[in-house]
């Protein structure tokens, strides 16, 4: 009876409200998700008020304190150039997740319009454009996004770093393009697209308003899962000096050149901008991971 | 099983094709041109009538039918031009890389699956005991590690440990089997990592799957003792798409040397391919594209073939 009561105690329009808040029921049902999801928003708060949060300016040089190991004043040490580490890597939060999400939004997008176009028109086009996703596909992810930075080059496009989103987001859209195709083709099938096409909508229309909605769910299972991958793509292409360019504060740029020189001097300009990475990626893995789980449990990638 | 064989390869050829042509006309619509680049990175004065020689000398002043063309007949007879920037044959800079490259991600490969099968078996037959959890924070973690950052790690600790650290220039096998097999380890694992990684989680899904079936409770309700349940019923069947999976994952395993290369100072493939987009060496770029994809189709056909051979109900006619 005393849990009834306590019940009743609830307006019942706000009780439902409570149960019914999607964001409540995902940390229920998904509890290893919703620690990814944590994470992922404590970094980009960290990206969004690096000004604030850092304790240093990132690109601050101090001969006095040059690579000096963790302590009270810098507490993850600092690099050759007596920049403090830990600024470094909270500014390059904002680099890693801003290519990142962007790199995977675009990759996405573009994959995703293509395989629900594809999915669409059926017979030859679709044969077309599954030939030339098999074609892509046979690229590996980083040789086709370093052929793409030979095409596009290393320097920044207006001020942003739009060559190296364009590097990313390419090996993404074929892969992206197959995945959201077969969930299309099922779509495809669907007694209201015939409806549509009979009331004599537009292609378009029909491609964007009918099928694409009905595609979202692995749309946004795909760009989470794909914002893992840009930024460990990120992070090689810095590593590689094909990335971001110094000395705007990236992780993978934090591990490439002179760290390696420091291995036994400084092993932490080594460890903690790793340890960054693989944080973030693990975060946004386990968070895609959960997202599919909750939102479409048949769905394998 | 032979005309499959021929019909597979015969199909090889309009992918390769079509990689080729993709990255002949990307590498071609680029704004800058590496010829003057090439000259002014020299130092001195360039002149328009310099850059038109040296672009005539490498025959980039022909219509773009034409050097596809040419390209493609070169490929055909294994001659794949010279680097526009070290002005050596492509076919030998390739040549001499690739055994090391090849070595380490077989050796990679080798050791993955190794460890990848027995952990993916256990964690799927320990299903939600503190076995599982252990192997799924590995498998989890080893897709988010990247590679070039473990080797670093591995760097790291065998210096602290034995004060080791990668030789400038590795032992070649013939010489000395034993010293380039310890030197050549610590990449293979480094790049192994991620590799073990996806392979385990294939082989305890697809074992979780198998263990499912009507077969295996039948087995079970003969009295044959759970090992051979495992081993003999459930690991054949559920292999299948592992194989798949590990077939599939040898091209992104050279991809990840591409990365990892340069941490260990290997002169690979990968490092080959790194300084040929920072010098835009298209000549070079492009044969090893074509070389990767090629590794790639192959790696396709061999996981078909070996399906074919490992279960019979999809043996090629």
């Amino acid at each position: 009876m005393s849990v009834s009561t306590s019940d009743e105690m609830v307006p019942p329009t706000r009780r439902r409200a409570w149960r019914s808040s999607p964001v409540l029921r995902f940390v229920l049902a998904q509890p290893l998700g919703a620690a990814g999801l944590l994470v992922i928003l404590i970094m980009a708060g960290a990206a969004i008020l690096a000004n604030r949060v850092a304790p240093y300016d990132p690109e601050a040089v101090d001969f006095m304190a040059m690579l000096a190991a963790p302590s009270f004043d810098h507490p993850l040490g600092t690099d050759a150039f007596g920049r403090d580490i830990l600024s470094r890597i909270i500014h390059g939060a904002r680099t890693a997740l801003s290519i990142g999400f962007l790199s995977s939004l675009l990759g996405c997008t573009a994959g995703g319009l293509l395989g629900v176009t594809s999915a669409y028109f059926g017979g030859k086009v679709d044969l077309i454009l599954q030939r030339f996703v098999d074609i892509v596909l046979s690229f590996p992810i980083i040789v086709l996004a370093l052929v793409v930075v030979a095409v596009v080059g290393r320097q920044p496009i207006a001020g942003i770093d739009l060559n190296l989103i364009a590097a990313i987001a390419i090996p993404i859209v074929p892969r992206a393009a197959r995945v959201i195709r077969s969930a299309a083709l099922a779509v495809r099938a669907m007694p209201y697209i015939d409806a549509a096409r009979a009331g004599g909508y537009r292609h378009s229309h029909i491609i964007l308003r009918h099928m694409a909605p009905n595609v979202l769910a692995p749309y946004l299972i795909l760009l989470t899962a794909y914002i893992a991958q840009a930024i460990l793509l990120e992070a090689s292409l810095s590593f590689l000096g094909l990335g971001v360019s110094e000395p705007k504060p990236a992780w993978g740029l934090m591990l490439a050149g002179d760290s390696a020189n420091f291995y036994q001097e400084a092993p932490w300009m080594i460890l903690f901008p790793g340890l960054a990475i693989s944080l973030a990626v693990f975060a946004f893995n386990l968070f895609g991971d959960s997202l599919r789980d909750w939102l479409d449990p048949k769905f394998r990638m | 099983m032979l005309s499959y064989l021929a019909r597979r390869i015969a199909l090889m050829v309009p992918t390769l094709l079509g990689v080729a042509l993709i990255t002949f006309f990307m590498l071609r619509v680029v704004p800058g041109d590496i010829v003057e680049m090439k000259l002014r990175s020299d130092g001195g004065y360039v002149t328009q009538e310099l850059i038109a020689t040296e672009r005539a000398r490498l025959g980039l002043d022909r219509p773009l039918v034409t050097q596809f063309a040419e390209w493609m007949q070169g490929l055909v007879t294994l001659d794949l031009g010279t680097s526009m920037w070290t002005g050596r044959p492509v076919a030998e800079e390739i040549g001499t890389r690739f055994g090391l490259t090849l070595q380490v991600s077989v050796m990679a490969a080798i050791i993955s699956v190794l460890i990848a099968i027995p952990l993916g078996t256990l964690s799927a037959i320990f299903r939600d005991t503190w076995v599982d959890y252990l192997v799924r924070v590995f498998t989890i973690a080893g897709l988010a590690v990247p590679a070039f950052w473990l080797g670093m790690l591995i760097i790291l600790g065998l210096l602290a440990l034995f004060h080791w650290s990668p030789p400038v220039t590795y032992t070649p096998f013939w010489q000395s089997p034993l010293e380039n097999l310890s030197q050549l380890i610590w990449p293979a694992l480094a790049v192994g990592y991620r590799y073990a990684a996806v392979v385990a989680r294939m082989v305890r899904s697809s074992i979780i799957e198998v263990m499912k079936e009507d077969y295996i409770r039948t087995a079970r309700a003969k009295g044959v003792f759970e090992r051979l349940v495992v081993m003999r019923h459930a690991m054949r069947n559920a292999l299948l798409p592992a194989i798949t999976v590990a077939g599939l994952e040898f091209a992104f395993l050279i991809g990840g040397l591409v990365v990892t290369e340069q941490v260990f100072n290997l002169n690979g493939i990968g490092r080959l391919f790194v300084e040929a987009v920072s010098r835009s060496d298209f000549i070079l770029i492009q044969a090893l594209v074509m070389l990767l994809a090629l590794v790639f189709v192959t790696m396709n056909l061999v996981i078909d073939m070996l399906y074919g051979v490992l279960d019979p109900r999809v043996r090629h006619g």
